[in-house]
C-alpha cells in the first residue's frame, strides 16, 4: 500500500505520465501541491512571471513536441489569469492540463480570499474540466486528463483542487495506468472508394489542409496524395509547414492574406478535398461563397466539424494521417496538366508581392534574412498582428510543427511565452519569436523568464509604433480614422531587454543589419532585436471582414499590369 | 471517450413541432453547467429542462425540449462530445414527458 496525501499522489501521477517540466506560480491555495513539488527528481519548474505566460509555455511545450504540457496557477487570480491560455489552446487544439488550486471545500461558496468559480469560468474554454472533490478521485481524474486532452480533437483540460484535497491523506493498492486513447474512425471501405473516385473524377481539384494535419501527423500521407494525383494544395495559418512552402504543388496559406493567386485558383476549383481544417471564417471568407463550384469531401476527426458551416458531399470521420493513408492506394496517378497550367498561368499573372523583400530592415526582407540565417530545426513562434502575417505569406516553412502561432483566438501575447516553452521543449534547438511593439507589451514580464531559464529564444520586435492590423482596418475601412491605435509613447525595447538581463541589438541604428542580425542569432541564450518598421506598411493583399475571397484589396502585380 | 456515443439519425428537420432530447449523463454537481453553457454559446435554443438522477444515482436523464427548427444534427453532435454525456437520443416526435407535465406549467 502507498501512503501519500492528494498534492503528493498527484506530483507522483504527473511523473508516472511522463512529465519533466511544470510552468506555472504559487500561491496559497497550490502550495501543498508546490511542496510536494520540490522533493521530485525528475519534474523541472519553470516560474513564469504571470499565469498567462505558464499557460502559453505550457503551449509552446505541447505545440512543438505535440505532447500534453503541464501548468500550475493558484485560486481566484492565478485561475483567472491563466484563462486566457486555456481559451487560446481551446480554439487551436492544443493538448495542455492546467491544475488549478482551489481553497478548500469548507469555504467553497463563501466568497473566500482567492475564491473564484474556477471551475464554472473554464467550462466553455476547455475541452474538459474537473472539480476534485477528494484525493481519492486523483487516481481517475489525472489520467483522465492525460486521456482527454490528447484523443480525438486535442485540447484544454482543466483539474481544479481544492486545498483540503490537497493535503488529504489516503491509501491505496495500485498506481492507475496511462489510459489508452480511443482510436476515431466513422466511416467505411466504401467512403474511402467513394472519396478516391471523386477525386480521380475531379478536373480541377483542391487540397486544403489544417491544424489537424499536425495533430495527425499526417504530413507525409498528405504530400504523398498531393503528388501522386497532383493535387494542388492550400493550407490554412495552422497548417502551414504541412508541405513545404518550396513544394510546386503548395499554394500557401489561403484566406484573408493569401496570396492572390491562392483565392483565385480557389474559386475555380471543382473538388475540395478537405482534411483536419474547419472552414474558419478568416480563411473561407464570406463561407456562401467560398469555392462556389466546388464539392467537399472533409476529413476530421471531430464530427461536430463536418457540415457545420459547409455542407460535405462526402465525410470521413477519422484520424487524417489513417484516412490519407487509405486513399493514397485508391486514387490514380494523374498529371493534370490543364490544371497545373491554370495554376501556374494564375500565380505568373498575380503573383505574391512582397515589397523589401531585399532590404533586411523591411518587414519581407527581414524575415527572408532570418530565414536564411536559420537553419531546418529552427522553431518560429509569433505573436498576433501584421508580423504574425508578414510570417505566415513570407516564411519558408518545411514542416510541420515549426511555427506556433495563436490561430483561432489571435492572442497577443502568445509569441514570447510559448517561444520560451517550445525552448524548453527543444533545448538543442533555436526558436525565434517574431513579435510586435503591441504584442511584446502584453507578456512582456516573461522576458525574466527567458533570462531566468537561459531559454535560446531570438526575440524579434517589429516596432511600428501602433497597434498594426487595427490601424489598417481604420486606414481601409473607417476613413482612415486613426483612432486609438497609434501608440503616443514610444517605448525603448533595447533598454528593456538589458534591464531585464537580456542582450539588444538596435536594428534601426546599425550600420550592417545582416551583420547585427547574424550576431543576434548566434547569440548564446535569449536576446532581443529592435526593429523599427513604417506605421504604413500595411499587409497586402487583404480581404475585407465578412467579404468573399475573390474581393482582395491591394497587392496587385505592376509589374505586368 | 471520443467515439461517436450511442446515436440515432436525425430525424428530418420540422419548422413548426418541437423535439425531444434524452440524454443519459454521468451525475455529478458540474454537469447541468456544462449542458446549460453548450446551449447558450452555440446560439442553440432551449425550450426546457428536466434532470433527475437515474438508478443507483451515477447516472442522470436530461430532457430537454427543443425547437423543430434548430441545428439538430450540430446539437446531438457538441452535445455527444461532452465528456460527461453516455448517450443522446432525439426523439422523432413531441415527446410525452413534457405533455405529462402540462399542468404544472400553466398560467401567464
Amino acid at each position: 500500500m502507498d501512503k501519500m496525501n492528494g498534492a503528493q499522489l498527484t506530483i507522483k501521477l504527473l511523473e508516472r505520465f511522463g512529465v519533466d517540466i511544470i510552468a506555472g506560480i504559487p500561491g496559497g491555495s497550490n502550495l501543498p501541491l508546490y511542496d510536494a513539488l520540490s522533493h521530485s527528481t525528475t519534474i523541472r519548474h519553470v516560474l513564469a512571471r504571470h499565469e498567462q505566460g505558464a499557460g502559453f509555455i505550457a503551449q509552446g511545450m505541447a505545440r512543438s513536441s505535440g505532447r500534453p504540457a503541464v501548468c500550475f496557477a493558484t485560486s481566484g487570480p492565478g485561475a483567472t489569469n491563466v484563462m486566457t491560455a486555456l481559451a487560446d489552446a481551446k480554439l487551436d487544439s492544443i493538448p495542455i492540463i492546467c491544475i488549478t488550486g482551489q481553497v478548500p471545500q469548507s469555504l467553497i461558496g463563501t466568497d473566500a480570499f482567492q475564491e473564484i468559480d474556477t471551475y464554472g469560468m473554464s467550462i466553455p474554454i476547455t475541452k474538459h474540466n474537473f472539480l476534485v472533490r477528494s484525493a481519492r478521485e486523483l487516481l481517475e481524474v489525472i489520467p483522465a486528463a492525460f486521456r482527454i486532452a490528447g484523443e480525438g480533437r486535442p485540447g484544454p483540460v482543466l483539474i481544479d483542487i481544492p486545498k483540503d484535497v490537497q493535503l488529504e491523506m489516503i491509501e491505496f493498492a495500485d498506481w492507475p495506468a496511462m489510459p489508452q486513447r480511443e482510436c476515431v474512425k466513422h466511416y467505411r471501405k466504401q467512403d474511402i472508394l467513394q472519396a478516391a473516385a471523386m477525386i480521380n473524377a475531379a478536373e480541377r481539384p483542391i487540397l486544403y489542409l489544417g491544424g489537424g494535419i499536425r495533430h495527425g501527423n499526417a504530413h507525409d500521407a498528405a504530400i504523398r496524395l498531393a503528388e501522386k494525383n497532383n493535387l494542388p494544395t492550400t493550407m490554412t495559418l495552422l497548417g502551414l509547414g504541412s508541405m513545404p512552402t518550396n513544394h510546386p504543388l503548395a499554394l500557401g496559406m489561403l484566406g484573408m492574406h493569401a496570396a492572390r493567386y491562392t483565392n483565385l485558383i480557389l474559386e475555380e476549383c471543382d473538388l475540395l478535398l478537405v482534411a483536419g481544417a474547419r472552414f474558419d471564417d478568416r480563411a473561407t471568407g464570406k463561407i456562401a461563397e467560398f469555392c462556389p463550384g466546388a464539392k467537399v469531401i472533409h476529413i476530421d476527426i471531430d464530427p461536430g466539424e463536418i457540415n457545420k458551416l459547409r455542407t460535405a458531399h462526402l465525410q470521413l470521420v477519422g484520424d487524417a494521417g489513417s484516412v490519407l493513408a487509405e486513399l493514397l492506394p485508391q486514387v490514380e496517378s494523374k498529371n493534370r496538366q490543364d490544371w497545373l497550367n491554370r495554376m501556374a498561368f494564375l500565380k505568373k499573372e498575380n503573383p505574391f508581392i512582397m515589397p523589401g523583400a531585399d532590404d533586411p530592415c523591411m518587414p519581407y526582407g527581414l524575415i527572408r534574412q532570418i530565414a536564411a540565417l536559420a537553419d531546418h530545426e529552427t522553431l518560429i513562434a509569433t505573436d498576433v498582428g501584421k508580423h504574425q502575417m508578414w510570417v505566415a505569406q513570407a516564411y519558408p516553412f518545411c514542416r510541420p510543427r515549426q511555427l506556433l502561432t495563436s490561430g483561432g483566438l489571435g492572442t497577443m501575447g502568445f509569441g514570447l511565452p510559448a517561444a520560451i516553452g517550445a525552448s524548453l521543449a527543444h533545448p538543442q534547438k533555436t526558436v525565434v519569436c517574431f513579435s510586435g511593439d503591441g504584442s511584446i507589451l502584453m507578456n512582456i514580464q516573461e522576458l525574466a523568464t527567458a533570462v531566468e531559464q537561459r531559454a535560446n529564444v531570438k526575440i524579434f520586435v517589429l516596432d511600428n509604433t501602433s497597434l498594426g492590423l487595427v490601424r489598417q482596418q481604420q486606414n481601409l475601412f473607417f476613413g482612415k480614422q486613426y483612432f486609438a491605435s497609434e501608440y503616443q509613447h514610444h517605448v525603448d525595447f533595447v533598454t528593456i531587454a538589458r534591464g531585464f538581463g537580456m542582450q539588444a541589438f538596435a536594428l534601426g541604428a546599425s550600420d550592417d543589419p545582416v551583420a547585427t542580425l547574424t550576431k543576434a542569432m548566434q547569440t548564446q541564450g535569449p536576446c532581443l532585436v529592435h526593429v523599427p518598421i513604417g506605421r504604413n506598411e500595411e499587409v497586402y493583399p487583404m480581404v475585407p471582414p465578412g467579404a468573399a475571397n475573390k474581393e482582395m484589396i491591394g497587392g496587385e502585380n505592376h509589374a505586368s499590369a | 471517450m471520443q467515439a461517436l456515443k450511442e446515436s440515432y439519425p436525425c430525424p428530418p428537420s420540422d419548422a413548426s413541432g418541437q423535439k425531444v432530447l434524452e440524454l443519459t449523463v454521468n451525475n455529478h454537481p458540474g454537469v447541468m453547467s456544462h449542458i446549460c453553457g453548450l446551449f447558450s454559446r452555440r446560439a442553440f435554443n432551449m425550450e426546457g429542462i428536466l434532470c433527475m438522477p437515474i438508478g443507483d444515482g451515477k447516472l442522470s436523464r436530461i430532457w430537454i425540449q427543443i425547437a423543430g427548427n434548430s441545428h439538430l444534427d450540430q446539437i446531438v453532435k457538441q452535445l455527444e462530445k461532452l465528456e460527461d454525456v453516455r448517450s443522446a437520443v432525439l426523439h422523432p416526435a413531441e415527446h410525452e414527458v413534457f405533455a405529462k407535465l402540462e399542468e404544472y406549467f400553466q398560467g401567464s
